[in-house]
């Protein structure tokens, strides 16, 4: 079977590329694969969200390896999207000391105001409702990450405000 | 040199040797089973838990005993060790633990498994199992998929023992397959549908212990325990040609390459070898194929100490008859 | 007020800077350590602090850096733990993100010790703008000679990266750590080797937590025998104590070790008792790993004496009736807390996070959350209760790693000490599946 790649579709800008060769060389020369994690995280913000499989397939030819060293690895972290996103994902976090402070209430308030069960995106394609394992800001819950950005100590009047703004955005 | 007291059988091996390693010098029936570790495969070992030891004396300089039970396969011994394996309680306990974790997400399909009759892992839980599952769960399935006209994979069966993944590391010179998720999700894949094409990408079905990867050129599938092994070669700029034919009659219904008594291949084959030569006149007959180990095929009875019954239920009659295996209350 | 070595600062404007820190102090050990000390020296001063690992092992400092294997010709690597994941826990992310510096000093003092010339901060892949905050202090130790080549004119030289995980738990135990950091998948690897001599890139490495790393710039400058005497017995020095679930004021605290629990529990200064006026139910103290306790057995021990903030009274009565410090992750709940839901959770996570490389723990983990998902949504048996426990005894030191008993204690614990709760689920499905219904002592099941 053919790969259903074609190579030149996926092309880093020039920006990406400089801060891939950064930190390729925080490794030893031959230990590029070291860079996977970080490359993947660059890809995954240059390219939508998430990692498609032509993606992935170009950050095994970036660091000289296998694509299915890349596809292994993609799909051992969760971090990694391998299906398309919508405009904003929502990461909530579910674990114990966020739920004794009130996930749950905070999971089903979002699955109700976006129309979508956690897993799913939002109708409107822009949100989607994830669930994730402790974030390190048990003290701060409820919380959730949206990109790089926590935002804690969350009820439903802000989730709500937070919602506006980024749909306005 | 380690002189280690392994079942209160002294023995003594190179410095670096595993604990399971100078268990088989001894050999017999004092050796741990193992799932995952194969000797001609670097980095093997350690995952699937069931040659789990008991390290009563850690060694000579160091008598302290181990605070947990041990991998025989990745531990080296030291000079002076004392373990326990059919000896002690705990470890026969805690083996039947992991044999039960094996089977839990298994699908006891063996009755309609190719692999039935050669399959460790029917023989663990043969011989290490209890009877009955606790498991009152749904089991995880996946659909077959074939990846290339000679290999198939039936996932649902697959005990992530790594060996295939290892296999085409090291045997072959690209490796499109692996293991994709994590935790109980993990899977074998090749993520993108991909063909496993390498001339000796065949070898993935030998060291598979289960009967996740199957030879798709297996003719008119059979019970293993129908065929007749016999050890044949032929003269193959390949490999070194040495395999073991599986005849029926005149026919060749399968080549694989030749295992010692722990179900390790000797000489690992080509893929021509393996799935292009299905005439014994392809081959030199070099004589009757013994099979040294205590398995279910060599024992010549088929009694599985779990076995899902509904899939007994579905088999047509004729066939439970044959393979003496009435449906049982559980 | 306790001392404060680590947190002293925190709340000055513009500690994260390079300017600000220094101000304040910041870097003398560097300049102590490189230019008056040989790097036995340091390792000796550690030794004599009897710091202990706080990233949950509480495994002696010094003493893991003594272990450091020192071939000719590999080089010697020191690893960061920051992958912080463990359910409860957030201190080390709290300090690198308001004192970046902390870490960056320990870092370097401490690579000088164990000869490292390359060393890693591997930092959890969700924590990306605290990976940015170090970037930026790092960037400003380059640009004053504080890294790179012979820092402060001392002749020693070193390298120093931030690299950031993708999402996995396992990662922060320290062999995953190390192959994540080689790009693989994060599968803990079968020990021995130790990564004191089979480490990164099969080179002798050290993998320290964050907070281990910026205590030694206190000990290098103030020596090991001052550490020593802060705290009670082998736990010396302070701790960071991570403080959440249902208590008045959740955050991040140092305490001196030997602080009484229930000091530290109920007083204003840190957790300020129990929120909204309820009872103290239950605690795991150590972060999610850690066995359970019923509160009355967290304040005082089986025997009767209150306990302290050590490594040692917290696990007084062993698994029978104490728990353990861990990575001081503070998860407090109150009179409303369903514990078999809590326990659920819990298993959920480990089940979520097992890498699944051996099979006790890929299929064990699925198994216990299943069970738990079955008493919690009021289809349990009786007979469920002690399968469990069965199964979490199956898992129990049988694994490649720790992750293993870390799913296992939660469950076994939480039927020891909370059975009758768990019974309750069966005898009461209709109730405990309600909404807001909380098992609420003996007097319930009376009924039955
Ligand atoms: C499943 C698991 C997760 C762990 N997570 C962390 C972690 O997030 N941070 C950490 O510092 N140590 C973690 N550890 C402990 C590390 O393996 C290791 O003991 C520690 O980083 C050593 O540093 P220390 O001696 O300074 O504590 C974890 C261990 C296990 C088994
Ligand atoms: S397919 Fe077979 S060889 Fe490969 S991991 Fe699964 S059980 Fe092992
Ligand atoms: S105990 Fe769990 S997490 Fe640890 S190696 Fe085994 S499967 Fe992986
Ligand atoms: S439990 Fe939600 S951040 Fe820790
Ligand atoms: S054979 Fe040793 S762990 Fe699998």
């Amino acid at each position: 079977m053919e790969s259903p790649t074609t190579q030149n579709e996926v092309q880093f800008s020039e920006a990406a590329m400089a801060e891939i060769r950064r930190y390729i060389s925080h490794y030893p020369a031959e230990r590029k694969k070291s860079a996977i994690l970080p490359v993947l995280h660059i890809a995954q913000a240059e390219f939508g969200g998430w990692v498609s499989p032509q993606v992935q397939e170009k950050v095994a030819e970036i660091l000289d390896i296998q694509p299915i060293e890349v596809f292994e690895v993609a799909s051992f972290y969760t971090m990694f999207n391998l299906k398309p996103v919508g405009k904003h994902v929502l990461e909530v976090c579910r674990t114990g000391p966020c739920m004794l402070r009130g996930a749950d209430g905070l999971i089903e308030h979002l699955e109700n105001r976006l129309g979508c069960h956690v897993g799913k995106t939002s109708p409107d394609g822009l949100f989607t409702l994830k669930t994730v394992e402790c974030l390190a800001a048990c003290g701060m819950g409820p919380m959730l990450q949206i990109r790089e950005k926590y935002y804690e100590n969350l009820d439903p009047q802000k989730m709500d405000q937070l919602l506006n703004d980024l749909s306005k955005a | 040199m380690a002189k280690i007291t392994f079942d209160g059988i002294e023995v003594e091996v190179e410095d670096g040797t595993s604990i399971l390693n100078a268990a088989r010098k001894i050999g017999g029936k004092i050796v741990p089973p193992a799932m995952c570790y194969y000797k001609p495969l670097a980095g093997s070992g350690g995952k699937c838990r069931v040659c789990l030891v008991k390290v009563t004396q850690g060694s000579a300089k160091d008598p302290r005993p181990m605070p947990k039970l041990v991998a025989s396969c990745v531990t080296p011994v030291q000079d002076g060790m004392v373990v326990e394996n059919t000896l002690s309680p705990q470890v026969l306990e805690a083996r039947k633990g992991v044999v039960e974790m094996l089977l839990i997400n298994h699908p006891l399909d063996c009755p309609v498994c190719d692999q039935a009759g050669e399959c460790d892992l029917q023989n663990l839980s043969y011989e290490h199992g209890t009877s009955g599952t606790r498991y009152e769960e749904e089991r995880r399935t996946f659909d077959k998929v074939d990846i290339g006209p000679l290999i198939q994979l039936h996932m649902t069966r697959c005990i992530l023992c790594y060996r295939c993944v290892y296999t085409a590391d090291q045997i072959t010179d690209k490796r499109v397959h692996g293991i994709l998720g994590r935790g109980d999700a993990a899977e074998i894949g090749t993520y993108i549908e991909n063909v496993i094409d390498n001339d000796f990408s065949g070898n993935v079905i030998d060291v598979c212990p289960v009967g996740a990867l199957t030879d798709k050129t297996f003719r008119f599938k059979n019970r293993v325990w129908f065929t007749k092994p016999v050890d044949a070669h032929r003269d193959c700029p390949k490999c070194s040609g040495k395999v073991v034919l599986w005849n029926r009659g005149s026919d060749v219904l399968r080549v694989t390459a030749r295992k010692n008594e722990y179900g390790e291949v000797v000489e690992f084959i080509c893929n021509e070898c393996r799935f292009d030569k299905k005439e014994v006149s392809d081959w030199i007959i070099d004589g009757p194929r013994h099979i040294a180990r205590a398995s279910v095929i060599s024992a010549n009875h088929y009694e599985l100490p779990v076995v899902n019954p509904q899939i007994i239920a579905d088999l047509p009659e004729s066939t439970t008859k044959e393979l003496n295996l009435l449906p049982r209350p559980f | 007020m306790g001392l404060k070595i680590l947190t002293e600062h925190i709340n000055v404007p513009g500690i994260d800077t390079l300017e600000t820190y220094r101000k304040l102090g910041g870097y003398r050990s560097v300049e102590k350590a490189l230019k008056t000390m040989t790097p036995d020296e340091v390792v000796e001063e550690v030794k004599k602090s009897g710091l202990r690992g706080r990233g949950g092992a509480g495994f002696p400092t010094g003493l893991k850096w003594s272990f450091l294997a020192k071939p000719e010709g590999k080089p010697r690597y020191l690893v960061c733990n920051a992958d912080e994941s463990e359910p409860g826990t957030f201190k080390d992310r709290v300090l690198m993100e308001k004192i970046p510096h902390a870490l960056i000093e320990g870092m370097i003092t401490s690579s000088y010790a164990l000869g490292a010339r390359t060393s890693y901060i591997y930092i959890r892949g969700e924590l990306m703008f605290v990976l940015r905050i170090l970037e930026k202090a790092i960037a400003e130790c380059y640009a004053a000679g504080l890294l790179g080549e012979n820092i402060l004119g001392s002749g020693y030289s070193l390298d120093l990266h931030v690299h950031p995980g993708g999402g996995a738990y396992i990662c922060g135990e320290e062999t995953a750590l190390l192959e994540s950091l080689e790009g693989k998948r994060g599968n803990p690897r079968n020990k021995p080797p130790f990564p004191a001599v089979w480490g990164l890139y099969g080179c002798p490495t050290v993998v320290n937590n964050v907070e281990s790393i910026a205590t030694v710039p206190w000990i290098v400058n103030n020596t090991g025998e001052e550490y020593a005497k802060i705290g009670v017995g082998r736990s010396t020095g302070t701790k960071l104590i991570s403080a959440g679930g249902h208590i008045n004021n959740p955050g991040v605290y140092e305490i001196e070790l030997g602080l009484p629990v229930e000091e530290f529990l109920f007083s204003d200064e840190y957790c300020g008792g129990i929120w909204k006026g309820r009872k103290f139910k239950a605690i795991v103290a150590g972060g999610s790993s850690v066995p359970i306790l019923p509160g009355e057995l967290f304040l005082k021990t089986a025997e009767g004496t209150p306990r302290l903030m050590t490594y040692e009274s917290l696990s007084e009565g062993g698994f029978v009736s104490g728990t353990m410090l861990g990575s001081g992750g503070f998860i407090v709940m109150d009179d409303t807390t369903c514990i078999v839901r809590n326990t659920w959770n819990f298993s959920r996570f480990y089940h979520h996070e097992s890498c699944g490389q051996c099979s006790p723990c890929r299929e064990g983990t699925g198994w216990m959350e299943k069970i738990l998902h079955r008493l919690e949504h009021g289809h349990g048996h009786m007979h469920d209760i002690d399968l469990l426990v069965n199964v979490s005894k199956q898992i129990e030191g049988n694994t490649i790693c720790p992750l293993g008993d870390a799913a296992a204690w939660p469950v076994a614990s939480a039927v020891r000490h909370f059975r009758d709760e768990f019974e309750w689920h069966v005898k009461h499905p209709e109730k405990a599946t309600a909404a807001g219904a909380v098992y609420s002592g003996a007097e319930d099941l009376a009924f039955a």
